[in-house]
C-alpha cells in the first residue's frame, strides 16, 4: 500500500492542546513540512512564545527554547549569534510579537537578524482567555473590549508586515490567510521561502498568518474561517511585502 | 613605604595621565599601586583629579582622605585639596596658574612654573610631566628612567615622537628640585 | 607572569574573553561603559560576538538564547538596567542556564545617580525577580580579584547550571590596579548535553524551558533547584578575614567598602584596638562560617555598606543574637572615609 499522508518527521507523535478549529495545528504542520523538505531538522532550533503556542516545544521534533513573553526574537538572536550555522525560527502570536515584544521584533528585523519568524495573527489573546490584542479589529468584541474595540480608547490595529517593510533589514515579509487549500498552500510556500532566505544568509524573514480562533471569537469553526476571509483580510491584506529583487 | 598622592587640575591638563604614569612606573618597580579617577561629588567644581597610592604592602583603600602629596595644577584644585593634605605633607603648585599660596604652615609648599617651563620647551601640554618630575625629584619614589619607560608605554604609536619632549619636561621638573 | 595596569571594567572584559566567553550582549548605561566598549573592540578580533541590544530586556534574553545554545555568555549593566533584566534572570534560573551577569552598582532607587553604591544587595542575594531562586553573587574588592572571580564565575555557572552575578561598583570599575592574567588549567566541568544546538544526530530533541504546568512537577523542579542551592551554600561560600587572629571586634564589609574599612581597621590597630575585618567574597551563598570562626571571641560587629543597611541582615542572621551588630552606611553615591569608619569602630567598642 502506498502511504499518501503521514506525520512530518519534524512533529512529535503527540496530541496538541489546541482547540477545535484553531489554526495553530495546521501552521505547526506547515512549518514541520518545510523543515522536512529542506532537510534541516537536525540543525534547526525553534523558539516557543508565551501564548497559546507556549507548548510548541512539545510538538516540534527539533531542539526548542521557550522564551519569556515577547522576547523570542531576542532569544533567537542569542542562539543564532552563538551558532550561526544553525537554522533558528521563532513562533509567535500577536500579543507576544506585536504588543509586549514590539521592541524585540522591530530591532531583530532592523538588524536583519538571520532568523525566521512565524507570526500567527488571530486578532486576540487566546491563552489568557480572549482579551484585546494589538491586532484586534476596530469594533471587535473581546473580554477587554466588551463594547467593541473603540479607537478613541484603544487605538487601531498594528499591521506588522507593513510596518517592518519600512526597514532595510528584512529580506522577506509576507502575509497569508489560513482559509482554504489554495491559501494554506500559499502560506506554506511563504514559510518555505522564509526559511530559504535564512539558509541563503539573506537576513530576517517573517511570515504572518491570519488564523482563526473560534473559541475566543465565540464562533463555530466554519464561521471563524469566514470571518478571517471577510473581515480580517480587509484590515490585513495578504501578500508579499518585501522580497529580494530577482537577479 | 606608603605614599598617598592627589593630583588635580583642569580637564585637559593631563591630570589622569600623570597619575597613570606614576602608578605604572611604581608597578614596574615592583610596588603595589592603585589609581582612581575623580569620583563622587568631587567630580563637580571644574577640577579633574586622581588619587594614586604607592606602597610596599597590600593597599587597603585606594581612596585617600589625607594625602602625603598634592599636585595642584590650578587654583581651584589648590583651594579644594590643600586642607586635606597631611601635616608635614607636600603641596606642589603650578605657579603659573596659581597666584596665591595656601594659608598653612605645617606643610611644605613647592612652587614650580610647570606651564612656563612646558611653554619654553615648546608644548604647553607637557606641564604635567614637569610637575611629575618635581614629585619624582622630591620623593625619589620611582627612578626617572622607569618613568620614561612608562611615558613610552602610554604614548600611542603615532605619538612616539612626543617621547623626547615629555622626557625633557620630566627631567626639567626633577632639576627644579635640585636647584 | 606580566603585570599590567588596568581599569576594573576593562580587566573584567579581558578576563571574560580569556575565560572563553563567546558572546556578550549589553545595553549602554553609566558607569560600566568601558566594559562593553572593550568587548566591542576585542570580541570581533578574537572570534567572539559583541552585540548592542535594543534594551536591557532584549540583552538578557539574548543571553538566554546563547546560554541555551551552550556557549559561555555574559551581559553587564548598572543598577536600573539590572532591574530590567530581572525577568530574564528569573527565566535563566528556572531553565537552569549558565551565564555571567555584571552589575556595576550605582545609587538608587529609580534613576538615582551614577555614583558608586551597594544598594542592590537585596536584589542580588534574594533572587531579584519572581519565583523561588538564587543566583551566585561574587563581590570582588580589587582589580586582581575581579579578574580571578570572572574565571570562577564562568566555571561556577557551568558547574551548577546557574547564573552568576558579579557585583561591583563605580569605583572598582574605574580604578586601576596591577593585574596578572594567570594561565588557569581548564576545570573539569559537566558536558552541556542539554544545550539546544540542533539535534545534530541526537535521538531526542532538547528543550530549554521554565514552564511546568503541573504543580506536582513544578514542586519537584523547585525542590531540585533548592537541593542545588544547598550544595552551593555548603561548597562555595568564600570570605577573607583580615587582622582577625586576636580581634575582639569585627567590621564586616564587601567590595570597595571593604577596602576603606580595611584602612579604618589599620588605623584602629595603630591605636591598639583589637579589631579585624570580615570580607565576604560571596554574598550568596553568605559566608556564615566566617562568623562561626570568630564568634567565640567576638564582642561586637560593625557592618559598613554603601546603603541604608542591607547586608546587615545577613550579618544578624549569621551572628544569631550572640553579639551586638551595629551598622554604618553612606548612600546615594556618597562614600565613607576611613576616618568615619574608624570613629564608628571606636563607638562600637564604647557601646559593647
Amino acid at each position: 500500500m502506498k502511504v499518501v499522508f503521514e506525520r512530518p518527521k519534524s512533529l512529535q507523535p503527540t496530541k496538541t492542546h489546541y482547540c477545535p478549529g484553531c489554526g495553530h495545528g495546521v501552521i505547526h504542520r506547515l512549518v514541520a513540512e518545510v523543515i522536512d523538505e529542506l532537510g534541516i531538522q537536525d540543525k534547526t532550533i525553534g523558539v516557543a512564545p508565551v501564548g497559546c503556542a507556549v507548548l510548541a516545544y512539545n510538538y516540534f521534533d527539533v531542539d526548542m527554547q521557550q522564551a519569556a513573553h515577547g522576547r523570542a526574537p531576542a532569544v533567537a538572536t542569542g542562539i543564532k549569534r552563538a551558532l550561526p550555522d544553525r537554522v533558528v525560527f521563532t513562533y509567535q502570536g500577536d500579543g507576544d510579537l506585536a504588543a509586549i515584544g514590539t521592541a524585540e521584533i522591530v530591532h531583530a528585523a532592523a538588524r536583519g537578524e538571520n532568523i525566521t519568524v512565524i507570526f500567527v495573527n488571530n486578532a486576540i489573546y487566546g491563552m489568557t482567555g480572549g482579551q484585546m490584542a494589538p491586532t484586534t479589529l476596530v469594533g471587535q468584541r473581546t473580554e477587554t473590549s466588551p463594547y467593541g474595540r473603540d479607537p478613541q480608547v484603544a487605538g487601531y490595529p498594528i499591521r506588522v508586515c507593513e510596518m517592518l517593510a519600512t526597514l532595510d533589514g528584512p529580506s522577506f515579509l509576507a502575509r497569508a490567510e489560513l482559509t482554504d487549500v489554495k491559501n494554506i498552500n500559499k502560506a506554506k510556500s511563504y514559510i518555505k521561502k522564509a526559511f530559504e532566505m535564512q539558509l541563503a544568509g539573506k537576513g530576517f524573514s517573517l511570515v504572518e498568518i491570519l488564523s482563526p480562533c473560534p473559541t475566543n471569537w465565540g464562533m463555530k469553526p466554519i464561521d471563524a474561517v469566514e470571518w478571517v476571509k471577510k473581515e480580517m483580510v480587509k484590515v490585513f491584506p495578504p501578500g508579499v511585502f518585501k522580497e529580494p529583487k530577482e537577479g | 613605604m606608603k605614599l598617598e598622592i592627589i593630583m588635580a587640575g583642569f580637564g585637559g591638563q593631563g591630570i589622569m595621565l600623570m597619575g597613570e604614569i606614576l602608578a605604572h612606573s611604581a608597578m614596574l618597580e615592583g610596588r603595589e599601586v592603585s589609581w582612581i579617577p575623580s569620583y563622587g561629588p568631587e567630580m563637580r567644581g571644574g577640577t579633574a583629579n586622581c588619587m594614586v597610592v604607592i606602597s610596599d604592602k597590600r593597599i587597603p583603600s585606594p581612596i585617600i582622605s589625607s594625602p602625603d602629596i598634592l599636585v595642584a595644577m590650578n587654583k581651584p584644585s589648590m583651594e579644594k585639596f590643600t586642607p586635606m593634605v597631611k601635616s608635614g605633607g607636600v603641596v606642589i603648585l603650578n605657579k603659573a596658574l596659581i597666584d596665591e599660596r595656601p594659608a598653612r604652615n605645617d606643610i611644605e609648599i613647592i612652587e614650580v612654573d610647570a606651564s612656563g617651563i612646558a611653554d619654553e620647551l615648546g608644548n604647553m601640554r607637557v606641564a604635567n610631566m614637569v610637575a611629575l618630575g618635581v614629585l619624582v625629584g622630591k620623593t625619589g619614589v620611582v627612578k626617572p628612567e622607569t618613568v620614561i619607560k612608562s611615558i613610552d608605554h602610554f604614548l600611542p604609536e603615532h605619538r612616539k615622537n612626543m617621547l623626547e619632549i615629555n622626557e625633557k619636561a620630566l627631567m626639567r621638573g626633577i632639576a627644579e628640585i635640585k636647584k | 607572569m606580566e603585570k599590567v595596569l588596568m581599569k576594573g571594567n576593562e580587566a573584567l572584559a579581558e578576563a571574560a574573553i580569556r575565560a572563553g566567553c563567546k558572546c556578550f550582549f549589553g545595553y549602554p548605561i553609566t558607569p560600566q561603559s568601558e566594559l562593553p566598549a572593550y568587548l566591542a573592540r576585542e570580541m570581533p578580533k578574537r572570534g567572539g560576538v559583541f552585540l548592542q541590544a535594543e534594551s536591557e530586556v532584549a540583552a538578557i534574553n539574548m543571553v538566554y538564547g546563547a546560554a541555551g545554545a551552550g556557549v559561555r555568555v555574559m551581559t553587564s549593566s548598572s543598577s536600573p538596567g539590572i532591574s530590567l533584566k530581572q525577568e530574564g534572570i528569573s527565566y535563566l534560573c528556572g531553565a537552569e542556564l549558565p551565564c555571567v551577569i555584571v552589575n556595576i552598582m550605582r545609587g538608587g532607587p529609580g534613576l538615582g545617580d551614577i555614583q558608586p553604591a551597594q544598594s542592590d544587595y537585596f536584589q542580588a542575594t534574594r533572587g531579584g525577580g519572581h519565583g523561588d531562586y538564587r543566583t551566585i553573587v561574587l563581590a570582588p574588592a580589587s582589580v586582581q580579584e575581579l579578574v580571578d572571580l570572572v574565571y570562577d564565575a564562568f566555571d561556577l555557572a557551568d558547574k551548577y547550571r546557574n547564573p552568576v552575578l558579579i557585583l561591583g561598583d563605580g569605583i572598582l570599575g574605574q580604578m586601576m590596579e596591577p593585574v596578572v592574567f594567570k594561565e588557569r588549567p581548564a576545570k573539569e566541568l559537566p558536558p552541556k548535553t542539554w544545550a539546544t544546538t540542533g539535534k545534530m544526530g541526537r535521538q531526542k530533541s532538547n528543550v530549554i524551558n521554565s514552564l511546568y504546568l503541573d504543580p506536582v512537577k513544578l514542586e519537584e523542579h523547585n525542590r531540585k533547584l533548592f537541593k542545588k542551592y544547598q550544595e552551593i551554600e555548603q561548597k562555595e561560600a568564600r570570605y577573607e578575614i583580615l587582622n582577625g587572629d586576636d580581634a575582639e571586634y569585627f567590621v564586616v564589609a564587601y567590595g570597595i567598602c571593604a577596602r576603606i574599612a580595611h584602612a579604618a581597621v589599620e588605623m584602629a590597630r595603630e591605636e591598639g584596638i583589637k579589631v579585624g575585618l570580615i570580607r565576604p567574597i560571596t554574598l550568596w551563598p553568605y559566608p556564615k562560617k566566617a562568623f562561626e570562626e570568630v564568634l567565640p571571641r567576638a564582642k561586637a560587629f560593625l557592618t559598613v555598606e554603601l546603603s541604608c543597611g542591607q547586608m546587615v541582615e545577613d550579618v544578624k542572621l549569621s551572628v544569631e543574637g550572640r553579639a551586638p551588630v551595629y551598622f554604618y552606611g553612606r548612600t546615594g553615591g556618597m562614600v565613607p572615609t576611613a576616618e568615619e569608619i574608624f570613629e564608628e569602630i571606636k563607638k562600637m567598642r564604647g557601646l559593647s
